[in-house]
């Protein structure tokens, strides 16, 4: 167990490797995790949530800022020695050890006694459920079980930081659930800070005590998955997270009321405050689709659409609609029937709605619940 | 399905034909050792003759000097190919573990350099030899091997390294293992069919090996090569003699090919059918 602290991290990959570009793989990246803590390091793909983490691994050299594994200084020590575990989306087993000389393997390195060593490996076993497969070679194994062994052989280790590279990825989705659930329930019981990277917005909201949002090498976000669905800082998170994700729609901003071709939106008191040293400027719109309701054409706001695709879901309905020149989806009850076709007005909550600089593409936070990293000029 | 079943036929007879025609000049090579020097020397080819050893005889005879040559072919062989893989594997570790900018011209600079023509580096590598007393020696024919081999022998290791996922190299790191620890308990297990068919492979070009072997050797080092270009003498040519002494030199290879040959495919195509 340990903080991990990163320190102005950067990386270029600029000398090391052909073709790569002269930009920061991963830039100015700042965070402190307290002792325990489920890290998610989310974003889509290139965005350098994997070069974050194989910087604290040690499998990339930082060219920038420090990392600090319990208060030590690790940015020049060699991967072996910072006393990390990692998880890989391959599973990287040893294909020519069986399961208990795979999770072995580190701790005969270590030269620790036989009996020590085959007592861990029995607790591991037991933890995730694969004493019957100890014998086994790799090949041999389902897809969940090789996980299961991955995640054997980098527990036996007592680490102070567990790193998983999109551990998830390879698996189907019913068996993602389930082990979604039991890497949670592990890190409650070991009790080890973790690095989680995913490209899974779901797989973040659901694990992760803080997620990173990361785009382009930078940090967007650092927040719990409620505040940064409450609260996203820009444009960027308010579309990645949530499911399915925010509408946006490009809006005039006048004496409180913002609208375009096909809707009228009006502000709440505390989105008044801040527009009001706007003025009249253009401003994204931006509300999630389980916000949006079916109501009458007269409502105070109010989004009109011609029905593009409707999914029927069971529990929900989701609506696509064309509003003048863009799309809104939108999600309904389930029992409501909606045609192709149909001519639908939505509302939604002034309070649900979010707004965002047109230019900066950054949140325009309400006056009295601002988000502690929404900037706000 | 009746012309499926007829292309495969054809392509089957042309597939015998093209093995027969590749087979041929050893069949003949077999045939003319069990003849006598005048059925060799005949005109007409003559299939069906009465098998003699005498050639066989003469070729194993006291003083033919076979054993002597066979040794110097195995000895030079089986060391240039073992120093071969000691040089080659740490280059091809480094290479496919950790590439940079360079690697993969430095691959194909390596390759480039099978492209001269032995005749062209002739000259130079035999006046050093022959001012560092080489010439004719047992050592200096295997660095000849040796250097001859190492770029295939680099570019073979280093495909099939490439095939062992970089995830497992990493684990190992950060298991706890170094460098040498990883090479030995993962990379190398890992790799062994690959490293038994490269091995099998240079050891094969080197014991086939005569350009050198002709050039720089007299006696004391020479090898089989020498030995079947001997038979071509001032006195004529011998060719029931020359065949049978062939037919002993490409033996032992033959042999170990015939026994080694599903190690040999498997190692070949381990990337392709993985």
């Amino acid at each position: 167990m340990a903080i991990v602290e990163l320190k102005n991290v950067a990386k270029n990959y600029g000398s090391q490797i052909k073709g790569a570009s002269s930009s920061n793989a991963v830039d100015d990246f700042n965070l402190v995790t307290r002792d325990g803590e489920f890290v998610v390091l989310v974003g889509p793909s290139g965005c350098g949530k994997s070069t974050t983490m194989r910087m604290i691994a040690g499998l990339e050299r930082n060219t920038e800022g420090e990392i600090l594994i319990g208060g030590r200084d690790v940015s020049q020590v060699p991967p072996k020695e910072r006393d990390i575990a990692m998880v890989f989306q391959s599973y990287a087993l040893y294909p020519h050890m069986s399961v208990a000389e795979n999770m072995a393997f580190s701790l005969r390195l270590k030269k620790r006694p036989a009996e020590e060593i085959k007592q861990k490996i029995d607790e591991a076993a037991q933890t995730l459920g694969i004493q019957h497969l100890l014998e086994r070679k790799p090949r041999e194994l389902s897809g969940g079980q090789r996980q299961r062994v991955a995640l054997g052989r980098a527990i036996v280790r007592d680490p102070q930081v567990f790193l998983m590279d999109e551990p998830l990825s390879n698996l189907d989705a019913k068996l993602r659930v389930d082990m979604r659930a039991e890497i949670v329930k592990l890190h409650k019981r070991l009790n080890v800070t973790t690095f989680y990277v995913t490209h899974d917005q779901v797989e973040a909201m659901t694990m992760g005590e803080r997620i990173v949002v990361m785009k382009d090498g930078k940090i967007q976000q650092i927040d719990t998955p409620i505040n940064l669905y409450e609260f996203p800082a820009n444009r960027f998170v308010a579309g990645f997270i949530g499911n399915p994700s925010m509408n946006f729609l490009p809006a005039k901003h006048v004496d409180g009321v913002a609208s375009g071709d096909g809707y009228r939106l009006s502000l709440d008191a505390a989105h008044r405050a801040t527009m009001a040293s706007r003025g009249a400027v253009d401003v994204w719109a931006g509300i999630r689709p389980e916000h949006l309701r079916l109501s009458d054409a007269d409502a105070t706001n109010r989004i009109e659409g011609t029905v593009d695709v409707v999914e029927t879901l069971g529990a929900v309905t989701m609506v696509q609609l064309s509003v003048g020149e863009h799309a809104v989806s939108a999600q309904l009850p389930g029992h409501r029937k909606v045609q192709l076709g149909d001519t639908l007005t939505l509302t939604c909550d002034s309070d649900k709605l979010h707004l965002f600089d047109s230019e900066s593409e950054l949140a325009i936070a309400r006056e009295s619940t601002a988000a502690p990293s929404a900037a706000e000029a | 399905m009746n012309s499926n079943r007829f292309t495969n036929g054809a392509l089957g007879v042309l597939a015998w034909g093209v093995a027969l025609l590749i087979f041929f000049p050893i069949l003949w090579l077999l045939l003319t050792s069990f003849k006598t020097e005048q059925q060799a020397f005949t005109v007409v080819p003559n299939f069906f003759f009465s098998p003699t050893l005498e050639s066989f005889k003469m070729a194993l005879a006291q003083g033919s000097g076979y054993w002597h040559y066979a040794w110097n072919s195995a000895l030079t062989a089986v060391a240039s190919t073992v120093i071969g893989l000691a040089l080659a594997v740490p280059a091809a570790y480094a290479m496919a573990f950790y590439p940079n900018k360079r690697t993969d011209f430095l691959l194909v600079w390596m390759v480039s350099t099978k492209f001269i023509p032995a005749v062209g580096v002739l000259i130079p590598i035999y006046l050093v030899y022959s001012a560092v007393g080489l010439l004719d020696n047992a050592l200096g024919l295997t660095l000849l091997f040796t250097a001859m081999n190492l770029p295939i022998i680099v570019w073979m290791v280093y495909s099939y390294f490439r095939d062992i996922p970089k995830d497992i190299v990493e684990a190992a790191d950060i298991d706890g293992a170094s460098i040498m620890q990883t090479l030995f308990k993962v990379v190398l297990p890992l790799a062994l069919p690959g490293l038994a068919s490269t091995g099998l492979l240079a050891l094969i070009l080197a014991w086939n090996e005569s350009f050198w072997s002709i050039t720089m050797t007299d006696h004391r080092a020479a090898t089989l090569a020498v030995y079947i270009a001997s038979f071509k003498s001032a006195e004529g040519l011998f060719w029931a003699k020359m065949s049978a002494a062939s037919v002993l030199a490409i033996a032992p290879i033959i042999v170990l090919g015939w026994f080694t040959q599903r190690q040999m495919v498997r190692g070949l195509t381990f990337g392709a059918v993985k």
